[in-house]
Protein backbone atom coordinates (compact mmCIF):
# COMPACT_ATOMS: atom_id res chain seq x y z
CA UNK A 1 0.00 0.00 0.00
CA UNK A 2 1.38 3.66 -1.12
CA UNK A 3 1.80 5.53 2.05
CA UNK A 4 0.31 8.57 2.94
CA UNK A 5 3.28 10.20 3.94
CA UNK A 6 7.16 9.73 3.07
CA UNK A 7 10.40 11.29 3.54
CA UNK A 8 13.06 9.87 1.88
CA UNK A 9 16.52 11.13 3.21
CA UNK A 10 14.90 14.26 4.81
CA UNK A 11 17.98 16.87 5.83
CA UNK A 12 17.99 20.33 7.42
CA UNK A 13 21.48 21.77 8.16
CA UNK A 14 21.55 25.26 9.98
CA UNK A 15 25.35 26.01 9.26
CA UNK A 16 27.36 23.36 10.73
CA UNK A 17 24.82 22.07 12.50
CA UNK A 18 22.57 19.42 11.07
CA UNK A 19 19.40 19.51 12.92
CA UNK A 20 17.70 16.59 11.15
CA UNK A 21 19.80 13.68 9.42
CA UNK A 22 18.67 11.85 6.43
CA UNK A 23 15.32 10.93 8.14
CA UNK A 24 13.54 8.39 6.10
CA UNK A 25 10.00 7.25 6.84
CA UNK A 26 6.20 6.31 6.00
CA UNK A 27 3.28 6.92 7.08
CA UNK A 28 0.22 4.93 6.36
CA UNK A 29 -3.27 5.71 6.83
CA UNK A 30 -5.26 4.76 9.73
CA UNK A 31 -1.73 4.73 11.72
CA UNK A 32 -0.63 7.14 15.21
CA UNK A 33 3.16 7.12 14.89
CA UNK A 34 4.85 8.40 18.25
CA UNK A 35 8.00 10.45 17.47
CA UNK A 36 10.11 10.65 20.83
CA UNK A 37 14.00 11.87 21.65
CA UNK A 38 15.15 14.01 24.10
CA UNK A 39 14.98 17.83 23.67
CA UNK A 40 17.17 19.50 21.10
CA UNK A 41 16.63 15.84 19.08
CA UNK A 42 15.20 17.38 16.15
CA UNK A 43 11.11 16.05 16.82
CA UNK A 44 9.58 19.81 15.83
CA UNK A 45 12.36 20.81 13.22
CA UNK A 46 11.03 17.68 11.48
CA UNK A 47 7.62 18.18 11.04
CA UNK A 48 8.52 22.34 10.36
CA UNK A 49 10.08 20.05 6.97
CA UNK A 50 6.93 18.19 6.87
CA UNK A 51 4.43 20.86 6.77
CA UNK A 52 6.77 23.60 4.47
CA UNK A 53 7.59 25.92 8.03
CA UNK A 54 11.34 25.02 6.89
CA UNK A 55 12.51 23.81 3.59
CA UNK A 56 14.77 20.87 3.27
CA UNK A 57 18.40 20.76 2.41
CA UNK A 58 18.42 17.76 1.34
CA UNK A 59 15.93 14.85 1.04
CA UNK A 60 12.14 14.51 -0.10
CA UNK A 61 8.56 14.44 1.13
CA UNK A 62 6.22 12.51 -0.56
CA UNK A 63 2.21 13.01 0.24
CA UNK A 64 0.07 10.63 -1.37
CA UNK A 65 3.27 9.94 -3.59
CA UNK A 66 3.17 13.22 -4.83
CA UNK A 67 6.51 14.88 -4.53
CA UNK A 68 5.75 18.04 -2.39
CA UNK A 69 9.38 19.77 -0.76
CA UNK A 70 9.71 22.68 -3.21
CA UNK A 71 5.94 23.84 -1.86
CA UNK A 72 5.24 26.62 0.47
CA UNK A 73 3.27 25.80 3.70
CA UNK A 74 -0.19 26.95 2.61
CA UNK A 75 -0.06 24.58 -0.44
CA UNK A 76 0.86 21.77 1.65
CA UNK A 77 -2.03 22.56 4.01
CA UNK A 78 -4.54 22.67 1.24
CA UNK A 79 -3.66 19.14 0.08
CA UNK A 80 -3.99 17.79 3.69
CA UNK A 81 -1.10 18.22 6.05
CA UNK A 82 -3.12 19.74 9.45
CA UNK A 83 -0.17 20.89 12.11
CA UNK A 84 -0.94 22.13 15.42
CA UNK A 85 2.16 23.87 17.17
CA UNK A 86 4.14 23.40 20.18
CA UNK A 87 4.32 26.55 21.36
CA UNK A 88 0.47 28.31 21.01
CA UNK A 89 0.34 29.85 17.94
CA UNK A 90 -3.34 31.94 17.44
CA UNK A 91 -4.17 34.81 16.52
CA UNK A 92 -4.15 36.84 20.04
CA UNK A 93 -6.55 40.10 19.74
CA UNK A 94 -9.05 37.87 17.75
CA UNK A 95 -12.06 35.82 19.09
CA UNK A 96 -12.01 32.05 20.07
CA UNK A 97 -14.23 31.43 17.62
CA UNK A 98 -12.82 33.70 14.94
CA UNK A 99 -9.76 31.85 15.29
CA UNK A 100 -12.18 28.54 14.83
CA UNK A 101 -13.70 30.19 11.76
CA UNK A 102 -10.90 31.12 9.96
CA UNK A 103 -9.39 27.25 9.81
CA UNK A 104 -13.18 26.39 8.67
CA UNK A 105 -12.87 29.23 5.95
CA UNK A 106 -9.76 28.15 4.93
CA UNK A 107 -11.09 24.52 4.93
CA UNK A 108 -13.87 25.88 2.32
CA UNK A 109 -11.75 27.93 0.07
CA UNK A 110 -13.51 31.27 0.63
CA UNK A 111 -11.04 33.68 1.61
CA UNK A 112 -10.80 35.33 -1.40
CA UNK A 113 -14.77 36.20 -0.95
CA UNK A 114 -14.94 39.97 -1.40
CA UNK A 115 -18.13 41.21 -0.60
CA UNK A 116 -20.69 39.18 1.21
CA UNK A 117 -20.06 39.70 4.72
CA UNK A 118 -18.53 36.76 6.51
CA UNK A 119 -20.78 36.64 9.72
CA UNK A 120 -23.76 35.95 7.23
CA UNK A 121 -21.92 32.78 6.08
CA UNK A 122 -23.29 31.04 9.41
CA UNK A 123 -22.48 27.52 7.98
CA UNK A 124 -19.13 28.34 8.56
CA UNK A 125 -19.61 29.85 12.18
CA UNK A 126 -21.76 26.91 12.86
CA UNK A 127 -19.48 24.47 11.84
CA UNK A 128 -16.53 26.13 14.05
CA UNK A 129 -19.05 26.21 17.09
CA UNK A 130 -19.24 22.50 16.26
CA UNK A 131 -15.23 22.10 16.65
CA UNK A 132 -15.29 24.42 20.05
CA UNK A 133 -17.69 21.60 21.23
CA UNK A 134 -15.53 19.15 20.52
CA UNK A 135 -13.14 20.36 22.40
CA UNK A 136 -14.97 21.54 25.20
CA UNK A 137 -14.48 25.30 24.62
CA UNK A 138 -18.04 26.42 23.39
CA UNK A 139 -18.71 28.59 26.40
CA UNK A 140 -15.58 30.56 25.90
CA UNK A 141 -16.73 31.19 21.92
CA UNK A 142 -16.43 34.73 22.50
CA UNK A 143 -13.18 35.77 24.51
CA UNK A 144 -10.20 36.87 23.32
CA UNK A 145 -7.58 34.33 22.88
CA UNK A 146 -5.56 36.27 25.63
CA UNK A 147 -7.84 35.72 27.80
CA UNK A 148 -7.73 31.92 27.60
CA UNK A 149 -5.82 29.89 30.13
CA UNK A 150 -2.81 27.88 28.38
CA UNK A 151 -4.19 24.72 28.38
CA UNK A 152 -7.45 26.18 26.79
CA UNK A 153 -5.47 27.68 24.72
CA UNK A 154 -3.68 24.45 23.31
CA UNK A 155 -7.23 23.00 23.08
CA UNK A 156 -7.82 25.71 20.51
CA UNK A 157 -4.76 24.93 18.54
CA UNK A 158 -6.32 21.51 18.57
CA UNK A 159 -10.04 23.05 17.28
CA UNK A 160 -7.79 24.62 14.47
CA UNK A 161 -6.46 21.83 12.78
CA UNK A 162 -9.89 19.33 13.62
CA UNK A 163 -11.32 22.41 12.18
CA UNK A 164 -8.88 22.03 8.88
CA UNK A 165 -9.79 18.47 8.36
CA UNK A 166 -6.77 16.97 6.86
CA UNK A 167 -5.65 13.71 6.12
CA UNK A 168 -2.38 14.07 8.64
CA UNK A 169 -3.05 15.51 11.67
CA UNK A 170 0.56 16.86 13.26
CA UNK A 171 0.52 17.33 17.14
CA UNK A 172 3.09 18.75 18.76
CA UNK A 173 3.46 18.06 22.52
CA UNK A 174 -0.47 18.79 22.37
CA UNK A 175 -0.61 18.06 26.49
CA UNK A 176 2.23 19.68 27.11
CA UNK A 177 1.84 22.87 30.06
CA UNK A 178 -1.97 21.13 30.39
CA UNK A 179 -3.58 20.44 33.71
CA UNK A 180 -4.31 17.09 34.53
CA UNK A 181 -8.18 17.50 34.34
CA UNK A 182 -7.38 19.24 30.81
CA UNK A 183 -5.19 16.33 29.60
CA UNK A 184 -7.89 13.18 28.65
CA UNK A 185 -10.09 15.55 26.48
CA UNK A 186 -7.48 15.91 24.04
CA UNK A 187 -6.28 12.42 24.53
CA UNK A 188 -9.68 11.51 23.89
CA UNK A 189 -9.76 13.19 20.93
CA UNK A 190 -6.78 12.23 19.39
CA UNK A 191 -7.34 8.29 19.85
CA UNK A 192 -10.90 9.22 18.18
CA UNK A 193 -9.20 10.25 15.06
CA UNK A 194 -7.18 7.43 15.24
CA UNK A 195 -9.91 5.07 15.47
CA UNK A 196 -11.67 6.22 12.71
CA UNK A 197 -8.76 4.43 9.93
CA UNK A 198 -9.05 6.93 7.46
CA UNK A 199 -6.37 9.34 8.91
CA UNK A 200 -2.60 9.26 9.91
CA UNK A 201 -1.21 10.67 12.83
CA UNK A 202 1.93 12.08 13.45
CA UNK A 203 2.16 12.74 17.37
CA UNK A 204 5.17 14.28 18.83
CA UNK A 205 5.33 13.31 23.16
CA UNK A 206 7.14 13.29 25.83
CA UNK A 207 4.81 11.22 28.00
CA UNK A 208 5.52 7.55 27.54
CA UNK A 209 2.35 7.06 29.74
CA UNK A 210 0.68 8.95 26.45
CA UNK A 211 2.54 7.32 23.92
CA UNK A 212 1.82 3.70 25.39
CA UNK A 213 -2.23 4.36 25.33
CA UNK A 214 -1.97 5.74 21.90
CA UNK A 215 0.59 4.54 19.32
CA UNK A 216 0.82 2.33 17.56
CA UNK A 217 4.07 2.85 16.34
CA UNK A 218 6.79 4.61 17.97
CA UNK A 219 10.28 5.99 16.88
CA UNK A 220 12.81 7.51 17.64
CA UNK A 221 14.87 10.44 17.08
CA UNK A 222 18.34 11.56 18.87
CA UNK A 223 20.36 14.00 17.61
CA UNK A 224 18.66 14.42 14.22
CA UNK A 225 19.18 10.79 13.35
CA UNK A 226 16.29 8.49 13.21
CA UNK A 227 17.76 5.64 15.69
CA UNK A 228 14.67 3.10 16.42
CA UNK A 229 11.76 2.26 15.00
CA UNK A 230 9.09 -0.28 16.11
CA UNK A 231 6.17 -1.30 18.52
CA UNK A 232 5.83 1.04 21.47
CA UNK A 233 6.34 -1.94 23.62
CA UNK A 234 9.77 -2.71 22.08
CA UNK A 235 11.16 -0.03 21.46
CA UNK A 236 10.20 1.77 24.78
CA UNK A 237 12.22 -0.94 26.30
CA UNK A 238 15.03 -0.76 24.12
CA UNK A 239 18.22 0.01 25.66
CA UNK A 240 18.65 3.70 22.96
CA UNK A 241 15.49 4.98 24.53
CA UNK A 242 15.72 4.36 28.21
CA UNK A 243 19.45 6.34 27.46
CA UNK A 244 18.08 9.12 25.60
CA UNK A 245 15.11 9.14 28.29
CA UNK A 246 17.20 8.96 31.35
CA UNK A 247 18.62 12.45 29.57
CA UNK A 248 15.51 13.99 29.49
CA UNK A 249 14.10 13.13 33.44
CA UNK A 250 17.34 14.44 33.86
CA UNK A 251 16.19 18.08 32.23
CA UNK A 252 12.85 18.10 33.26
CA UNK B 1 -20.76 40.94 17.92
CA UNK B 2 -18.68 43.77 18.79
CA UNK B 3 -20.69 46.59 19.67
CA UNK B 4 -19.81 50.07 19.08
CA UNK B 5 -19.63 52.61 21.66
CA UNK B 6 -22.47 55.20 22.05
CA UNK B 7 -20.22 58.35 22.04
CA UNK B 8 -18.96 56.61 18.48
CA UNK B 9 -21.72 56.42 16.41
CA UNK B 10 -23.06 59.65 17.69
CA UNK B 11 -19.84 61.23 16.38
CA UNK B 12 -20.28 59.02 12.97
CA UNK B 13 -23.68 59.80 13.13
CA UNK B 14 -22.76 63.60 13.31
CA UNK B 15 -20.40 63.33 10.74
CA UNK B 16 -22.48 61.85 8.44
CA UNK B 17 -25.46 64.39 8.63
CA UNK B 18 -23.11 67.32 8.37
CA UNK B 19 -21.58 66.04 5.20
CA UNK B 20 -24.89 65.17 3.70
CA UNK B 21 -26.61 68.25 4.76
CA UNK B 22 -23.49 70.60 4.18
CA UNK B 23 -23.88 72.98 1.45
CA UNK B 24 -27.50 73.41 3.10
CA UNK B 25 -25.54 73.85 6.82
CA UNK B 26 -22.60 75.78 5.81
CA UNK B 27 -23.68 77.81 2.85
CA UNK B 28 -20.24 79.25 1.21
CA UNK B 29 -17.66 78.51 -1.34
CA UNK B 30 -14.94 77.96 1.52
CA UNK B 31 -16.82 75.66 3.68
CA UNK B 32 -18.57 73.10 0.65
CA UNK B 33 -14.83 72.95 -0.67
CA UNK B 34 -14.16 72.16 3.08
CA UNK B 35 -16.72 69.75 3.07
CA UNK B 36 -15.45 67.89 -0.22
CA UNK B 37 -12.07 67.53 1.33
CA UNK B 38 -13.19 66.17 4.12
CA UNK B 39 -14.96 63.49 1.80
CA UNK B 40 -11.92 62.96 -0.24
CA UNK B 41 -9.82 62.31 3.01
CA UNK B 42 -12.12 59.94 4.31
CA UNK B 43 -11.55 57.44 1.24
CA UNK B 44 -8.07 58.25 1.37
CA UNK B 45 -7.39 57.81 4.72
CA UNK B 46 -9.74 54.64 4.99
CA UNK B 47 -7.77 52.90 2.21
CA UNK B 48 -4.70 53.17 3.50
CA UNK B 49 -6.12 51.81 6.62
CA UNK B 50 -7.04 48.82 4.49
CA UNK B 51 -3.33 48.53 4.39
CA UNK B 52 -1.51 49.53 7.62
CA UNK B 53 -4.59 48.88 9.88
CA UNK B 54 -6.29 45.72 8.49
CA UNK B 55 -2.50 43.90 6.78
CA UNK B 56 0.01 45.37 8.87
CA UNK B 57 1.48 46.86 5.62
CA UNK B 58 3.35 50.35 6.27
CA UNK B 59 3.71 51.94 2.37
CA UNK B 60 4.53 55.18 1.70
CA UNK B 61 3.06 55.19 -1.92
CA UNK B 62 -0.16 55.89 -1.20
CA UNK B 63 0.00 59.50 -1.93
CA UNK B 64 1.22 58.33 -5.83
CA UNK B 65 -1.74 56.54 -6.51
CA UNK B 66 -4.03 59.17 -5.48
CA UNK B 67 -1.75 61.38 -8.18
CA UNK B 68 -2.46 58.77 -10.13
CA UNK B 69 -6.03 59.64 -10.49
CA UNK B 70 -5.63 62.63 -10.43
CA UNK B 71 -3.26 63.25 -13.03
CA UNK B 72 -5.92 60.47 -14.78
CA UNK B 73 -8.61 62.83 -15.23
CA UNK B 74 -6.36 65.71 -15.54
CA UNK B 75 -4.76 64.88 -18.51
CA UNK B 76 -7.35 64.28 -20.58
CA UNK B 77 -9.61 67.36 -19.68
CA UNK B 78 -6.44 69.64 -19.90
CA UNK B 79 -5.91 68.41 -23.57
CA UNK B 80 -9.33 69.36 -24.09
CA UNK B 81 -11.30 66.21 -23.69
CA UNK B 82 -13.97 67.58 -21.49
CA UNK B 83 -16.95 65.52 -21.31
CA UNK B 84 -18.13 62.84 -18.86
CA UNK B 85 -16.82 60.12 -20.66
CA UNK B 86 -13.39 61.87 -20.57
CA UNK B 87 -13.84 61.84 -16.77
CA UNK B 88 -15.20 57.93 -16.59
CA UNK B 89 -12.27 56.82 -19.01
CA UNK B 90 -9.97 58.65 -16.56
CA UNK B 91 -10.80 57.52 -13.56
CA UNK B 92 -11.35 53.51 -14.69
CA UNK B 93 -7.75 53.86 -16.54
CA UNK B 94 -6.40 55.11 -13.61
CA UNK B 95 -7.81 53.03 -10.55
CA UNK B 96 -6.82 49.66 -12.82
CA UNK B 97 -3.02 51.49 -13.22
CA UNK B 98 -3.07 52.34 -9.36
CA UNK B 99 -3.99 48.38 -9.11
CA UNK B 100 -1.69 47.51 -11.34
CA UNK B 101 1.34 49.28 -10.25
CA UNK B 102 0.23 48.47 -6.79
CA UNK B 103 -0.04 44.93 -7.15
CA UNK B 104 3.70 45.08 -8.80
CA UNK B 105 5.35 46.64 -6.05
CA UNK B 106 3.71 44.00 -3.59
CA UNK B 107 4.60 40.97 -5.24
CA UNK B 108 8.05 42.23 -5.81
CA UNK B 109 8.84 43.32 -2.26
CA UNK B 110 5.99 42.12 0.10
CA UNK B 111 8.00 38.67 0.11
CA UNK B 112 11.09 40.65 1.73
CA UNK B 113 11.09 42.05 5.49
CA UNK B 114 8.39 44.99 5.77
CA UNK B 115 10.80 47.42 6.54
CA UNK B 116 12.11 46.91 3.02
CA UNK B 117 8.96 47.11 1.80
CA UNK B 118 8.15 50.42 3.29
CA UNK B 119 11.71 51.77 1.49
CA UNK B 120 10.66 50.61 -1.53
CA UNK B 121 7.28 52.41 -1.56
CA UNK B 122 9.08 55.70 -0.57
CA UNK B 123 11.66 55.40 -3.50
CA UNK B 124 8.82 54.93 -5.79
CA UNK B 125 6.70 57.32 -4.58
CA UNK B 126 10.01 59.82 -5.10
CA UNK B 127 10.48 58.50 -8.49
CA UNK B 128 6.65 59.25 -9.36
CA UNK B 129 7.29 63.02 -8.23
CA UNK B 130 9.83 63.37 -10.22
CA UNK B 131 8.20 61.76 -13.21
CA UNK B 132 5.54 64.50 -12.40
CA UNK B 133 7.89 67.28 -12.73
CA UNK B 134 10.41 66.23 -15.34
CA UNK B 135 7.09 65.18 -17.80
CA UNK B 136 6.25 68.88 -18.52
CA UNK B 137 4.83 68.28 -21.49
CA UNK B 138 2.08 65.57 -19.81
CA UNK B 139 1.72 66.59 -16.85
CA UNK B 140 2.87 70.05 -16.81
CA UNK B 141 5.56 70.17 -14.52
CA UNK B 142 6.00 71.88 -11.55
CA UNK B 143 3.39 74.04 -12.29
CA UNK B 144 0.68 71.29 -13.14
CA UNK B 145 -2.43 71.34 -14.87
CA UNK B 146 -5.41 73.30 -15.05
CA UNK B 147 -8.43 72.27 -16.91
CA UNK B 148 -11.99 73.27 -17.48
CA UNK B 149 -14.64 70.63 -16.14
CA UNK B 150 -17.87 69.28 -18.06
CA UNK B 151 -20.27 71.73 -18.22
CA UNK B 152 -22.43 70.33 -15.24
CA UNK B 153 -19.37 70.85 -12.83
CA UNK B 154 -19.33 74.44 -13.69
CA UNK B 155 -20.49 77.21 -11.43
CA UNK B 156 -22.57 79.17 -14.03
CA UNK B 157 -24.40 75.82 -14.79
CA UNK B 158 -28.06 75.89 -13.23
CA UNK B 159 -29.38 72.64 -12.24
CA UNK B 160 -32.69 74.32 -11.31
CA UNK B 161 -33.76 77.91 -11.84
CA UNK B 162 -35.25 78.22 -8.94
CA UNK B 163 -32.93 78.19 -5.07
CA UNK B 164 -33.29 74.94 -2.63
CA UNK B 165 -33.46 76.18 0.96
CA UNK B 166 -32.06 79.32 -0.28
CA UNK B 167 -28.87 77.76 -1.86
CA UNK B 168 -28.33 77.97 -5.73
CA UNK B 169 -28.49 74.59 -7.26
CA UNK B 170 -25.11 75.29 -9.56
CA UNK B 171 -22.50 73.03 -10.75
CA UNK B 172 -20.52 73.61 -7.45
CA UNK B 173 -23.80 71.83 -5.68
CA UNK B 174 -23.88 69.03 -8.74
CA UNK B 175 -20.14 68.50 -7.47
CA UNK B 176 -20.41 68.45 -3.97
CA UNK B 177 -22.75 65.79 -4.02
CA UNK B 178 -20.96 63.89 -6.96
CA UNK B 179 -18.00 64.14 -4.33
CA UNK B 180 -20.27 63.10 -1.23
CA UNK B 181 -22.10 60.16 -3.02
CA UNK B 182 -19.28 58.55 -4.68
CA UNK B 183 -17.22 58.63 -1.14
CA UNK B 184 -20.49 57.40 0.37
CA UNK B 185 -20.16 54.02 -1.95
CA UNK B 186 -16.73 53.96 -1.62
CA UNK B 187 -16.33 53.82 2.09
CA UNK B 188 -19.63 51.32 1.99
CA UNK B 189 -17.56 49.18 -0.01
CA UNK B 190 -14.93 49.31 2.09
CA UNK B 191 -17.04 48.56 4.76
CA UNK B 192 -17.80 45.44 2.79
CA UNK B 193 -14.49 44.24 1.90
CA UNK B 194 -13.68 44.74 5.42
CA UNK B 195 -16.05 42.33 6.65
CA UNK B 196 -15.81 40.15 4.14
CA UNK B 197 -14.02 36.69 4.41
CA UNK B 198 -11.63 38.25 2.40
CA UNK B 199 -11.21 41.18 5.26
CA UNK B 200 -10.97 38.67 7.88
CA UNK B 201 -7.97 36.92 6.57
CA UNK B 202 -6.60 40.06 6.40
CA UNK B 203 -7.11 40.75 10.22
CA UNK B 204 -5.52 37.21 10.35
CA UNK B 205 -2.65 37.88 8.65
CA UNK B 206 -2.27 41.29 10.72
CA UNK B 207 -1.90 39.03 13.84
CA UNK B 208 -0.32 36.48 12.98
CA UNK B 209 1.24 35.75 9.91
CA UNK B 210 2.86 32.41 10.12
CA UNK B 211 0.02 30.74 11.17
CA UNK B 212 -2.40 32.31 8.59
CA UNK B 213 -0.40 30.39 6.31
CA UNK B 214 -0.19 27.40 8.19
CA UNK B 215 -4.02 27.45 7.92
CA UNK B 216 -3.52 27.47 4.12
CA UNK B 217 -3.82 30.74 3.03
CA UNK B 218 -1.15 32.27 0.94
CA UNK B 219 -0.50 35.76 2.39
CA UNK B 220 1.37 37.10 -0.51
CA UNK B 221 -2.21 36.67 -2.33
CA UNK B 222 -3.99 38.31 -0.07
CA UNK B 223 -1.39 41.04 0.69
CA UNK B 224 -1.29 42.12 -3.13
CA UNK B 225 -4.70 42.03 -3.40
CA UNK B 226 -5.12 44.33 -0.30
CA UNK B 227 -3.06 46.37 -1.80
CA UNK B 228 -4.21 46.43 -5.23
CA UNK B 229 -7.94 47.34 -3.90
CA UNK B 230 -6.28 50.29 -1.77
CA UNK B 231 -4.70 51.81 -4.52
CA UNK B 232 -7.80 51.58 -6.98
CA UNK B 233 -9.70 52.96 -4.12
CA UNK B 234 -6.93 56.19 -3.91
CA UNK B 235 -7.33 56.85 -7.21
CA UNK B 236 -10.60 57.26 -6.99
CA UNK B 237 -10.06 59.66 -4.01
CA UNK B 238 -7.52 61.22 -6.61
CA UNK B 239 -10.24 62.07 -9.09
CA UNK B 240 -12.52 63.61 -7.02
CA UNK B 241 -9.63 65.65 -5.89
CA UNK B 242 -8.93 66.93 -9.26
CA UNK B 243 -12.44 67.96 -9.77
CA UNK B 244 -12.99 69.82 -6.71
CA UNK B 245 -9.30 71.97 -7.40
CA UNK B 246 -10.02 71.60 -11.31
CA UNK B 247 -6.19 71.47 -10.81
CA UNK B 248 -3.50 69.22 -10.15
CA UNK B 249 0.37 69.92 -9.69
CA UNK B 250 3.02 67.81 -8.17
CA UNK B 251 2.36 69.54 -4.44
CA UNK B 252 -1.09 68.78 -4.00
CA UNK B 253 -1.53 65.49 -4.80
CA UNK B 254 2.41 63.63 -4.63
CA UNK B 255 3.52 65.30 -1.65
CA UNK B 256 4.56 63.63 1.02
CA UNK B 257 2.93 66.44 2.83
CA UNK B 258 0.02 64.51 1.84
CA UNK B 259 1.08 61.39 2.71
CA UNK B 260 2.28 62.53 6.21
CA UNK B 261 -1.92 64.24 6.61
CA UNK B 262 -3.39 60.34 5.78
CA UNK B 263 -0.98 58.75 8.42
CA UNK B 264 -1.84 61.25 10.55
CA UNK B 265 -5.96 60.63 10.12
CA UNK B 266 -5.42 56.99 10.35
CA UNK B 267 -3.35 57.42 13.76
CA UNK B 268 -5.44 59.88 15.12
CA UNK B 269 -8.28 57.95 14.87
CA UNK B 270 -7.47 54.45 15.39
CA UNK B 271 -6.09 51.97 12.80
CA UNK B 272 -7.50 49.12 11.38
CA UNK B 273 -11.87 50.55 11.82
CA UNK B 274 -11.84 52.74 9.13
CA UNK B 275 -14.78 54.79 10.84
CA UNK B 276 -11.76 55.81 13.11
CA UNK B 277 -9.52 57.44 9.78
CA UNK B 278 -12.85 59.05 8.64
CA UNK B 279 -13.10 60.57 11.95
CA UNK B 280 -9.47 61.08 11.55
CA UNK B 281 -9.57 62.63 8.36
CA UNK B 282 -12.71 65.26 9.37
CA UNK B 283 -10.49 66.13 12.44
CA UNK B 284 -7.18 66.97 10.63
CA UNK B 285 -8.90 69.14 7.32
CA UNK B 286 -10.72 71.09 9.72
CA UNK B 287 -7.79 71.86 12.01
CA UNK B 288 -5.74 72.33 8.73
CA UNK B 289 -8.60 75.00 7.58
CA UNK B 290 -9.95 76.72 11.07
CA UNK B 291 -7.19 76.49 12.77
CA UNK B 292 -5.84 79.90 11.60
CA UNK B 293 -8.71 81.90 12.15
CA UNK B 294 -9.70 80.64 15.47
CA UNK B 295 -6.24 81.65 16.47
CA UNK B 296 -6.96 84.98 14.66
CA UNK B 297 -9.72 85.48 16.66
CA UNK B 298 -7.67 84.40 19.70
CA UNK B 299 -5.28 87.04 18.63
CA UNK B 300 -7.68 89.84 18.91
CA UNK B 301 -9.60 89.04 21.83
CA UNK B 302 -6.11 89.25 23.81
CA UNK B 303 -5.06 92.30 22.21
CA UNK B 304 -3.26 94.46 24.94
CA UNK B 305 -2.51 91.49 27.39
CA UNK B 306 1.40 91.12 27.42
CA UNK B 307 3.47 88.00 25.13
CA UNK B 308 -0.33 86.12 25.05
CA UNK B 309 -1.33 87.71 21.51
CA UNK B 310 1.84 86.41 20.44
CA UNK B 311 1.66 83.29 21.06
CA UNK B 312 -1.73 82.47 19.27
CA UNK B 313 -0.93 84.51 16.72
CA UNK B 314 -1.99 83.14 13.23
CA UNK B 315 1.62 82.80 11.95
CA UNK B 316 2.43 80.16 15.04
CA UNK B 317 -0.55 77.74 13.61
CA UNK B 318 1.35 75.32 12.42
CA UNK B 319 3.56 75.10 15.59
CA UNK B 320 0.44 74.54 17.34
CA UNK B 321 -1.21 72.52 15.30
CA UNK B 322 2.19 70.12 15.32
CA UNK B 323 1.43 70.47 19.10
CA UNK B 324 -1.58 68.99 19.03
CA UNK B 325 -0.86 66.22 17.54
CA UNK B 326 2.00 65.18 19.06
CA UNK B 327 -0.44 65.33 22.33
CA UNK B 328 -3.43 63.58 20.57
CA UNK B 329 -0.88 60.78 19.65
CA UNK B 330 0.91 60.95 23.63
CA UNK B 331 -2.60 60.99 25.07
CA UNK B 332 -4.91 58.57 22.77
CA UNK B 333 -2.41 56.11 21.36
CA UNK B 334 -4.91 54.04 19.41
CA UNK B 335 -6.68 56.91 18.71
CA UNK B 336 -10.34 58.50 18.73
CA UNK B 337 -11.80 54.82 17.96
CA UNK B 338 -9.30 52.94 20.19
CA UNK B 339 -9.80 54.71 22.94
CA UNK B 340 -13.62 54.02 22.44
CA UNK B 341 -13.04 50.94 22.80
CA UNK B 342 -11.27 50.88 26.29
CA UNK B 343 -14.51 51.87 28.13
Amino acid sequence: MQPVLETRDLTIRFGGQVAVDAVSLAFHKGTLTAIVGPNGAGKTTYFNLISGQLRASAGDVFLRGERITGLPAPLRARRGLGRAFQLTNLFPDLSVLENVRLAVQAQSGVGLQFFQPADRRTDLIDRARAWLEEVKLIHRQHDPVTALSHGDQRKLEVAMMLALEPEVFMFDEPTAGMSVDEVPVVLDLIEAIAQRGDKTVLLVEHKMDVVRRLAHRVVVLHQGKLVADGEPAEVVASAIVQEAYLGIRAKA
Amino acid sequence: MKRQHPVLTALLVLLFVALAAAPFIFPGTKSVATASRVCIFIVLAASYDILLGYTGIVSFAHTMFFAFGAYGVAIPLAAGWVGWDAVLVGTLGSAALAAAVSAAIALLSLRVQRLFFSMITMAVASFAQILATQLREITGGEDGLTFSLPAALQPGFRLLAEPIFGVRADGRLVGYYLTFFVALAMFWLMRRLVASPFGRVLQAIRENEFRAEALGYRTIVYRTTASAIAAAVAAVAGVLMALLLRYVGPSSTLSFDVMTDILLMVVIGGMGSLTGPALGAAVVVLAHYYLQPLMQAGHDALAGVPVLPNLVHPDRWLLWLGTLFVLIVYFFPAGIVGSLKRR
